[in-house]
């Protein structure tokens, strides 16, 4: 195994080792140059996955989110929340984020959607949007196709090009084919050929069919917030990780909390440094830093990096690291069905409808999203959280309710925009620290009024879509101002303006020559809320240039 | 299961291991090993209230005790001191709404529902209830979820392995292929 001395500056540290970490790591490696990487989490194995809902969560008491046992642990790091920066932030978990070797990409549910060609444009496309940072990319789907691709074959995806009539241009059909559709897939099918909508086989990031020495799915239900024992979901654990470890140039060094990106007196990055397993300081040092710690630990570690050359915390010249940042956006519907789904059988999803993507003046606000059905709840979890409105919480009512429902029920779950505002931001708390005696981190974030109507829109769409599926049964998911996201996105936003953004079109940061930011703190706008794909193709990216850059001397 | 049943599966302890979780499912006897039989017997009472024996398998004969007993032991160690206090205030109102009974357990059911109704904003009652839930539908290997009751219940299996069709309405397609 690799291991490269502290004091002599490798090629570049990369700081997380998630879905945009880790194809980082892979692609800087296998291009001959020397990498570190730096994870706060542990190295997990293929074979630690267990089907046990009891581990699933470290706490089971109230608050329920972000309690996993492969996310961030809330003990140790605690969120500070509050909605306006006029309102006192109160201890809560706010954000969840994989914390182990391959992130995020280990537990989530594996949905792999390309971001549309009107993502990129949509500020120009709809028009501008007051009070809010409503703006368009640097850059175009036509500059990322070639990197959604090489995501695509690099980690295993599965899929069917040409099934989504409003899916962008594709150079190339998914390497792997679709899962085998489920109940609520045809369920979903049969409602939206009624409707007149268009349902497709879900892009997910799981082997139906073997794949470069990885196995294939065995369909056992244990996709979201578990890892696979398989190693079929394309985490960055299971792909691309190995390979940049076989490389011999790459260390992923665990146990590692950074808490500092250090400067040097030109006001370049020479290293990071970080507290070790022991909770020892070390400092590691390098040529080239890419932060890649998701779009809430990314801007809480720049502006934990104050120095006298950036009094205000690195690469935040403009005052706008941390803000813009947007939460998930969904909303949805239940329903229960009269004959048995199994849902709680292989993967999560395997329909997905686009039929309301594009954001509509007509409607009257801004969003747009897109739906796909599941049932998302180990036994446990549905008897504790998802059984139907109204049922008894003991007694023979409610044993009758798990016996009648947990094998009937779905829930219609879409995914939405979210308008990125200056006033969402991620900040250090002045009093709360974590474990390590470092500044929390403060949330601050309160929805654009049309995120809401937005949620509204899609909840009346998913009650339609149930009852066009036949359920006998339906609720809708109120809207309610998000408060908490797994999602994390925007809060380094990247554009070609130094006054209005972050990092450049190639994630250099404006104020620091060999800084890069690569993760959902690039994000413009949101999407549709399903990330890690667009998260992975900047990744591709962005390893690409900074390859080259470092060949040419440009990063010198 | 009755009290001499409870009584009689006594002896056996558990070794001590490493990690909670590990203890927790570990292959041993059953037997009680924080909760006195007596006690045993008024938790597996609420409990057999929260999710109550029927036509079909209740916390009973899930033998959600012996999961809520391990747990105590093991993951959930310091929820013992709730346990002590909330079974002395189980005690308590049983005597302060039903003077002439000595215990929980002897309640008629609609006493023993009465009674709950009455404390089921407690904070005892709510971590009885989660108990309840996880010794029903957790891993066999904890302890409760005997003979996977509480799995069978609700028609969710453990398999690990599938193929296609998984559902009915899947299968209905495959059917019309």
């Amino acid at each position: 195994m690799t291991r490269f001395e502290t004091a002599t500056p490798v090629d570049f540290v990369v700081i997380g080792a998630g879905a945009a970490g880790g194809v980082v790591a892979k692609e800087l490696s296998t291009a001959g140059f020397q990498v570190v990487v730096l994870e706060q989490g542990p190295y997990l194995r293929a074979e630690e996955f267990e089907h046990d809902e009891l581990k699933k969560k470290r706490i089971w008491s109230p608050p329920y989110i972000g309690q996993d046992v492969l996310t961030n642990d809330h003990s140790l790091q605690p969120n500070t929340f509050r909605k306006t920066a006029k309102d006192k932030a109160v201890v809560a978990p706010a954000v969840q984020y994989g914390r182990c070797v391959g992130g995020g990409s280990v537990h989530f549910t594996a949905n792999y959607w390309r971001f549309h060609e009107i993502d990129f444009v949509e500020r120009s496309r709809f028009g501008p949007i007051e009070g809010t940072g409503f703006a368009d990319w640097p850059i175009t789907y036509a500059d990322l196709e070639p990197y959604y691709t090489k995501a695509e074959s690099d980690l295993g995806i599965s899929g069917l090009a040409g099934a989504n009539p409003f899916d962008p241009p594709r150079s190339r059909p998914y390497p792997l084919p679709p899962l085998p559709v489920k109940s609520s897939g045809v369920l979903m099918d049969k409602g939206a050929q009624k409707l007149g909508w268009h349902s497709f086989p879900a892009p997910l990031a799981i082997l139906s069919q073997p794949y470069r020495g990885r196995n294939v799915c065995h369909h056992c239900g244990y996709c979201i917030f578990f890892g696979c024992e398989w190693g079929a979901k394309s985490s960055t654990l299971a792909s691309v990780i190995p390979m940049a470890e076989e490389t011999g140039r790459c260390e992923v060094r665990t146990g590692c909390y950074v808490r500092k990106i250090s400067t040097d007196k030109a006001g370049r990055v020479d290293g990071a440094i970080y507290f070790d397993s022991q909770r020892h300081e070390q400092f590691q040092k390098a040529k080239a830093v890419v932060l890649c710690a998701n779009g809430a630990e990314t801007p809480r570690l720049l502006l934990l990096s104050k120095s006298n050359l950036f009094p205000d915390g690195l690469a935040n010249s403009n005052g706008l690291v941390g803000k813009y940042l947007m939460f998930d956006c969904d909303s949805g519907a239940n329903g229960i069905f009269e004959h048995p789904l199994n849902e709680y059988k292989s993967v999560v999803v395997t329909r997905v409808i686009h039929d309301f993507y594009d954001s509509d003046p007509k409607r009257g606000f801004y969003g747009g999203g897109g739906m796909d059905a599941r049932l998302e709840a180990y036994p446990i979890e549905y008897a504790l959280f998802s059984t139907p409105p109204g049922t008894p919480k003991w007694g023979a009512g409610f044993k009758r309710s798990l016996q009648e429902n947990y094998n009937r029920q779905l829930m219609i779950l879409t995914h939405l925009t979210t308008l990125a505002l200056e006033s969402n931001t991620i900040t250090l708390d002045p009093e709360v620290k974590d474990a390590w005696g470092l500044p929390a981190m403060r949330v601050t974030y309160k929805n654009h009024p049309d995120d809401l109507k937005n949620m509204a829109f899609f909840s009346d769409r998913a009650l339609e879509l149930l009852d066009a599926a036949g359920a006998q049964k339906k609720w809708a998911i109120e809207p309610q101002e998000t408060t908490a996201s797994v999602h994390l996105m925007g809060t380094c936003r990247m554009g070609n303006d130094p006054k209005a953004s972050v990092v450049d079109k190639y994630h250099r940061a404006h104020d620091v020559p060999n800084l890069f930011i690569v993760d959902g703190s690039s994000f413009v706008t949101s999407g549709r809320n399903q990330p890690t794909c667009t998260i992975q193709a900047l990744a591709y990216r962005a390893s690409d240039y900074i390859g080259r850059m470092a060949k040419s001397g440009t990063i010198g | 299961m009755s009290s001499a049943w409870l009584t009689l599966h006594w002896p056996a302890i558990l070794a001590a291991r490493d990690h909670a979780h590990e203890a927790a499912k570990a292959d041993a006897p059953v037997a009680l090993q924080f909760l006195s039989p007596e006690q045993g017997i008024e938790i597996e009472a609420v409990a057999a209230q929260i999710i109550p024996s029927d036509e079909t398998p209740g916390a009973r004969e899930a033998g959600v005790v012996y999961f809520i007993d391990r747990a105590l032991v093991t993951f959930d160690r310091d929820k013992q001191p709730a346990y002590i206090q909330g079974l002395k205030d189980l005690a308590n109102k049983t005597k302060s709404l039903f003077p002439q009974a000595d215990k929980f357990s002897s309640l008629s059911r609609a006493q023993q529902m009465q009674l709950l109704e009455a404390i089921e904003q407690t904070e005892f009652f709510e971590l009885l209830r989660l108990h309840t839930i996880m010794g029903f539908l957790a891993l066999p290997e904890y302890g409760g979820n005997h003979g996977e009751v509480g799995w069978k219940l609700i028609g969710f299996e453990n398999k690990g392995v599938y193929s296609p069709p998984f559902g009915y309405y899947d299968a209905e397609i495959e059917k019309g292929k």
